[in-house]
């Protein structure tokens, strides 16, 4: 079973945070960690490597410091890692990066299975995994909470996802690209000796060069359709909080009832 | 390639871009700012900087430009689940025609499933002027690929201006494998949509880093400008009967065989079904002390008709599934009234619910964060408060 996991760096927003005055984003502390969703994806594509056997490939585009977040993905047992990083892939906007991971994952061979996270939680956009699964012309799982069944002789997987309604049950022709939610798993924490074993280990950092079937156009800003042209704060909570406090419980209920019946809404 | 222009004369080398950037991109070298690799050009730190020194580096426009002007139109899908269109496709109808109108051209509707000709009807009653009824058994459940080829043939053939899809499950997931092959610009997750009246441009509006900075995105050489739109943002419209419209069906150019997908099972669940739909959503977080406790939260949900929604902590200890979990890794929701049961009020759960309109807290902490971004609060024990209020609310509204 060969699986690709594509993983992101992304800031700890716990660190990220509004500041009152100024209404705009402080950033304290340690900044950089794998996308919580990605974890999910690293964790479950090495718990099919020890049920089903084969290798796992942790794939990242990002600055040089995304190394950081590879050698994490190392530590907790996958096998192999490359890096994307180049200028010419800065500024990649969703459609930019899906296909420069793409071309990335074409390098790399024969796969059955594409692990990703939902979505990353400093774009939230979760664009990504269609977008590889579309260029690469395999199936897309998105949304996936739980493996169900795979049979790697039928090349055939069972997946449970996450819909509005409830959950769906679809089966799917191998390979598949499989985006995962918090649910599918509780990932596995590293030790010193394994962080220590992977901080050795030699990642291969691939640029617009080691993609030869890259059309330059088509990357980094330049490629990208989508353009920023504008940064704001969101708009204020209009009013100040209100706190109700009467003489009894019953009577700040009495009050609280009161006012949101007021709001037009029930 | 740098991302972030400095204007060197405005600039005054406070550093407050420095503390700004979520990256650690930009540091102070001898006076000036310097921008390291690191930089995405997400555009934090532009609002940080109080000289107005900061701005993005534009795409430039590409060599080889598509014919714009040969796409015209607004279109808007349909989503349907058993023959039944969501509340958000009916707001996505409303919000496609308030674009028609701004820029002048008509509204069109891709309804596709299997038996549908009753929503390509609804469809115009709610403000299209021309559906394109793609009607298969193939279509029938929603997949992927099959869809996403129906759609990606009608772009072709028609040439849209505009595309939007309702930002749900299904709207993200066929949006992206769209827009991938169409190579064509996506917005994921809209807050707001207009039309540039100068430019013409579709104009998306979208939150970034967990709600705590808004983004404007274009879309200038490619075209359709696809977005996908939040529910409830806008407005439902109102279904106006006698509206005539065009409906045009159109054949599929998938069999059954072609498709590496089969939708197995659908499991309705009563509880998601009204955390994505729900109005009015009664969380419950850590204060809650196990699942028991959430049949505090359930009757008040209960008399509101609203939904049962939980923090992370709640969900990590087993209190409850992790369907209902709000917040960044669970879902984003946007209801007119969230009532906050013993949450505190992590960065995490307010990125997922602070978009509300009406907050309510109740935390025994009077110092709990939730308090800072609620619109009423009261401090107190939540199983003494919770029952007294789903009491009065019993009383006052005659349930």
């Amino acid at each position: 079973m060969k699986i690709i996991v594509c993983m992101k760096q992304v800031p700890d927003t716990t660190d990220v945070r509004l500041d009152p005055e100024t209404h705009t984003l402080i950033r304290e502390g340690i900044p950089n960690i794998i996308n919580p969703f990605d974890m999910y994806a690293i964790e479950e594509a090495i718990r099919l490597k020890e049920k089903f056997g084969g290798k796992v490939t942790a794939v990242t585009l990002g600055p040089p410091q995304s190394l950081k977040a590879l050698r994490e993905a190392l530590a907790m047992g996958v096998d192999e890692a490359v890096q994307l990083s180049d200028r010419a892939f800065a500024g990649s906007d969703s459609w930019a990066t899906s296909y420069t991971l793409a071309l990335a994952i074409r390098k790399l061979g024969e796969f059955d299975i594409i692990l990703c996270g939902k979505q990353a939680i400093d774009g939230d956009t979760g664009q990504v995994g269609p977008g590889i699964a579309s260029q690469l012309g395999i199936a897309q799982l998105t949304y996936v909470f739980r493996i169900i069944s795979l049979d790697p002789a039928a090349r055939l997987i069972t997946v449970e996802r996450l819909l509005e309604e409830g959950r769906e049950i679809v089966e799917a022709r191998l390979p598949a690209l499989l985006t995962v939610l918090k649910d599918i798993n509780q990932p596995r924490t590293t030790s010193f000796v394994q962080i220590r074993e992977a901080s050795k280990r030699t990642i291969p950092t691939w640029t617009a060069a080691d993609l030869p079937e890259a059309d330059p156009s088509k990357l980094g800003l330049k490629g990208s359709p989508t353009q920023v042209i504008q940064i704001f704060s969101p708009p204020m909570r209009k009013d100040a909080l209100e706190l109700i406090e009467a003489d009894t419980v019953m009577e700040s209920a009495a009050i609280l009832a009161d006012r949101i019946i007021a709001e037009k809404i029930i | 390639m740098a991302l972030l222009k400095i204007d060197r004369d405005k600039c005054v080398g406070c550093g407050a871009c420095v503390d700004a950037c979520p990256f650690g991109a930009l540091s102070m070298v001898d006076d000036t700012i310097e921008v390291s690799e690191a930089c995405t050009a997400c555009g934090a730190c532009l609002l940080s900087c109080p000289m107005h020194a900061l701005s993005l580096v534009k795409g430039r426009e590409p060599e080889a430009v598509k014919d714009l002007a040969a796409y015209s139109g607004v279109w808007v899908w349909v989503e349907q689940f058993r023959g039944q269109s969501g509340g958000i496709s009916l707001e996505m109808l409303g919000q496609g025609r308030k674009l028609a109108d701004q820029r002048g051209v008509p509204l069109t509707a891709c309804v596709l499933g299997h038996e549908v000709g009753h929503l390509a009807e609804e469809a115009i009653s709610f403000g299209a002027d021309r559906v394109f009824r793609v009607d298969d058994p193939t279509l029938a459940v929603y997949r992927t690929a099959p869809y996403a080829r129906a759609l990606i043939d009608l772009v072709r053939e028609y040439r849209p201006e505009v595309f939007i899809l309702g930002a749900s499950s299904r709207g993200r997931d066929l949006a992206g494998s769209v827009a991938s092959i169409l190579y064509t610009g996506l917005t994921a997750d809209c807050t707001g949509l207009e039309i540039d009246p100068e430019t013409g441009l579709l104009l998306q509006t979208r939150p970034a880093f967990g709600g705590n900075i808004m983004a404007t995105i274009v879309c200038p050489y490619h075209r359709p400008q696809m977005a996908t739109m939040r529910q409830h943002v806008a407005e439902m419209p109102v279904a106006d009967p006698s509206r005539r419209g065009q409906v045009v069906a159109v054949e599929t150019a998938l069999e059954e065989t072609d498709i590496a997908t089969r939708v197995v099972d659908s499991i309705l669940e009563k509880d998601t079904v009204s955390l994505a739909d729900a109005r009015i959503i009664v969380s419950g977080g850590g204060g809650v002390g196990g699942s028991a406790g959430f049949e505090t939260i359930r009757q008040l949900a209960d008399v509101l008709g609203g939904a049962v929604g939980a923090s992370r902590s709640a969900v990590d200890k087993g209190w409850i599934p992790y369907a209902h979990q709000v917040g960044q890794t669970g879902r984003t929701v946007r209801p007119d009234l969230y009532i906050a049961c013993g949450i505190s009020g992590q960065i995490q759960h307010l990125a997922g619910m602070k978009t509300s309109r009406v907050i309510v807290a109740i935390n025994k902490d009077s110092k709990a964060p939730i308090f800072n971004i609620a619109d009423y609060g009261i401090v107190g024990d939540l199983f003494q408060v919770v029952p007294a209020l789903a009491e009065q609310f019993r009383k006052k509204l005659q349930r």
